[in-house]
């Protein structure tokens, strides 16, 4: 599966420079402090990290959900086939949303209105987007169904989301996110509350049907099994930062982050039988309380003292792959597991500023 | 699934466990059929071992944790724990059995009273153990806290001031203080990030070698259980499916409900690619079948004996059990 995988080049969603700050009790929250990515045409992009990490609040603020207040958009651009969605107004972005960009939750049955039938939710979905008769609007939304493999779909669409089972609300979610045939898809860890096999049938449906409509998903997970089964491209999220970024391989074969290589080393499995798991010590800061410097130091085992003080830069390892810490990128001890290209020159230099996602 | 080792003897055996739900039905609430949570479940933990029950939601894994540790009364079954069959155990009987076997939640925030502090909560433990003297007993909640991994001045602070997984671990301190000698693992760690988890498994690991604690570990999460536990129990719709070490479960997978729940993790090693033997159907939907496997409308396999036959455990190993005979005639 990993080989039907291809890059594509035009971008169709390019975050810049992102700043979200929450408001609360007299505290300001960082929950995203300055992050860019950009997710090409035909692409899966999967943004990984851990609880309170910012990565939903990225993925609300595409679609200008976040509440306001307490919530802000501070600073950056996102900038969607030439629009900078954060300058738009209400209502030109009610036709961005579900149209052009559509969401697919992490609980389907919160997301799911329960006294509404799937039917009309998923029409609903569709006739406010399009001028359509309602006997074409049955048969699309039958077709909908269909499509995200619901067993007799002209049934279902008279049931309430409750009698549903969790992978079927979960696709009848998907299918209204489909409805507009839209541009990009964002999943926020649109598997989490299923069942591994459930999981395994939502990820092929959803792999599917990318490579059928040929779309783009931006995917948010916690899960780095999923986010390797299906990603093209992948950024590391860290305490609202991008720490590392590249494609599957670079990300798995060789992080160059302390912290994705501290979470790789850390997951559970049978060939780890009987050593120690590594673990990161200490645990995700409180977005109110960031650490100054790089944000990660007081659990990095590599942080020196200048880690303290200074915000650290993204440094490129090679084509598209980039991550967020000087300190192993100047250290020679680095050089060893093959490298970067440019890895055998004085650090000085190496050590650019990351503009742009890519 | 008797232990081969003799020597080494199981401190938990459960033989033929059964629990039905009545189904009520219309005004009368006429009971109108069962649910069978759990059906003739059988399985042994040895002495300071950990033996990983996965499954699907909805299989029946909490109920037989409940089951276990009395909070549930079973209907059929015996429940021998250090050679006594607790299952039939009246509450005064079983006081003194309490104490031994203990459980750490899957949320850890729900099981903490939020109005105690940490001390309190842990507290209550030693008190029933019969540490008199407060000075005692505030010695041996450093301890505790310590053996969690926490630092002894936390006592005074309620459980909203911590993280996910300070929590589990004040669960983990509380879950050790009446001396247990089995902890119910009812899915520990799911709640908590990647970088937390690791470490409460290395903190229950650790606690097992030093207390030679025994650890019923419940989890829907494979990689987890392959990783912690030496032997795996496959629960499908209330039967366990497949019995064997965690090697055997991994390597050499027999039942094809297992296969399928394996080829099912994504295993995020790039070199390996992602093949998923998808069934269809869910947990659940077999609950129609009087007759035959329960796993007969998912399976890959199945045949017309299937329908019909009720499964038996055949051996296909070195305590290696599976509940499937096309599986163990295939060996």
């Amino acid at each position: 599966m990993i080989d039907e995988r291809t890059t594509h080049d035009k971008p169709l969603l390019c975050v810049e420079n992102l700043k979200v700050y929450f408001q609360s009790n007299g505290e300001r929250a960082h929950a995203v402090d300055g992050i860019s990515f950009e997710v090409r045409e035909k692409e899966t992009v999967c943004i990984v990290g851990e609880s309170g990490c910012g990565k939903t609040v990225s993925a609300l603020s595409i679609l200008g959900l976040i509440p306001t207040p307490p919530g802000e958009i501070v600073d950056g651009q996102i900038i969607f086939s030439g629009q900078n969605l954060i300058k738009l107004d209400e209502k030109s972005m009610q036709k961005i949303r579900g149209n052009h960009i559509s969401m697919v939750f992490q609980e389907p049955l919160t997301s799911l209105n329960p006294v509404l039938t799937i039917g009309d939710q998923i029409g609903e979905a569709v006739y406010t987007h399009k001028q359509i008769e309602p006997e074409a609007l049955f048969q699309y939304c039958v077709q909908l169904l269909n499509d995200v493999g619901i067993p007799s779909p002209k049934q279902r669409l008279s049931d309430y989301p409750h009698q549903l089972s969790g992978g079927q609300r979960q696709r009848v979610m998907i299918a209204m996110a489909l409805a507009c045939d839209p541009d990009l898809i964002i999943a926020d860890e649109p598997t989490t509350a299923l069942d591994v096999t459930v999981q395994a049938q939502i990820l092929a449906l959803l792999r599917s049907i990318q490579k059928k409509r040929s779309m783009s998903v931006l995917y948010i997970s916690h899960d780095l099994g999923v986010v390797s089964a299906i990603a093209n491209r992948i950024y590391v999220m860290y305490a609202g930062i991008m720490v590392e970024q590249g494609n599957t391989d670079q990300i798995f074969r060789s992080a160059r982050h302390p912290y994705t290589q501290g979470l790789l080393a850390s997951l559970p499995s049978l060939s780890k039988r009987g050593k120690r798991l590594h673990s990161i010590p200490g645990s995700v800061p409180n977005p109110a309380y960031k650490p100054t410097g790089c944000p990660f130091h007081p659990r990095c085992s590599h942080a020196i003292l200048s880690c303290r003080e200074e915000f650290p830069e993204m440094c490129d390892y090679s084509e598209g792959h980039q991550a967020r810490c000087p300190i192993l990128f100047k250290s020679k001890g680095y050089k060893e597991s093959s490298p970067p290209q440019r890895a055998g020159k004085d650090s000085k230099g190496q050590v650019i500023r990351h503009k742009t996602g890519g | 699934m008797e232990s081969k080792n003799k020597n080494n003897h199981p401190i938990l055996r459960v033989k033929g466990l059964k629990k039905y739900f009545p189904i009520h039905r219309g005004f009368l609430q006429k009971i109108d059929g069962w649910v069978k949570a759990v059906d003739s479940v059988s399985f042994d933990i040895e002495q300071g071992k950990t033996m990983g029950l996965v499954g699907e939601s909805g299989c029946g894994k909490t109920t037989v944790a409940r089951l276990i540790l009395k909070l549930l009364e079973s209907d059929a079954g015996k429940i021998i724990f250090q050679g006594h069959d607790i299952s039939r155990f009246s509450e005064k009987e079983m006081k003194p059995y309490r104490k031994k076997i203990q459980i750490i939640f899957q949320d850890p925030f729900g099981s903490l009273n939020p109005r105690m502090t940490i001390g309190q909560s842990i507290e209550e433990g030693i008190r029933i153990l019969g540490h008199k003297h407060e000075s005692t007993r505030k010695q041996r909640l450093g301890e505790l806290l310590k053996m969690a991994g926490m630092s002894p001045e936390i006592e005074d602070r309620y459980p909203h001031e911590f993280s996910g997984g300070q929590r589990q671990r004040i669960g983990i301190a509380r879950a050790l203080s009446v001396e247990p000698s089995l902890i119910v693992c009812d899915e520990p760690v799911s709640a908590l990030d990647v970088s937390i988890q690791a470490q409460i498994i290395n903190l229950l690991k650790d606690l097992q070698d030093q207390l030679g604690l025994s650890y019923l570990f419940i989890s829907h999460d494979l990689n987890v259980v392959g990783y912690i536990c030496d032997t795996i129990s496959v629960m499908y719709n209330g039967h366990i499916v497949e019995f064997a070490p965690s090697e055997d479960i991994f390597n050499h997978p027999h039942h094809p409900y297992t296969i399928s729940l394996l080829s099912a993790i994504p295993d995020p090693d790039p070199d390996k690619t992602w093949h998923v033997k998808l069934s269809n159907g869910r947990v659940g939907d077999s609950d129609v079948f009087s007759e035959g496997c329960k796993y007969q409308d998912r399976c890959s396999i199945v045949e017309t004996a299937c329908r019909k036959d009720t499964m038996v455990f055949e051996k296909v190993g070195e305590n290696h059990f599976v509940r499937c005979w096309k599986a163990a005639k295939n060996t």
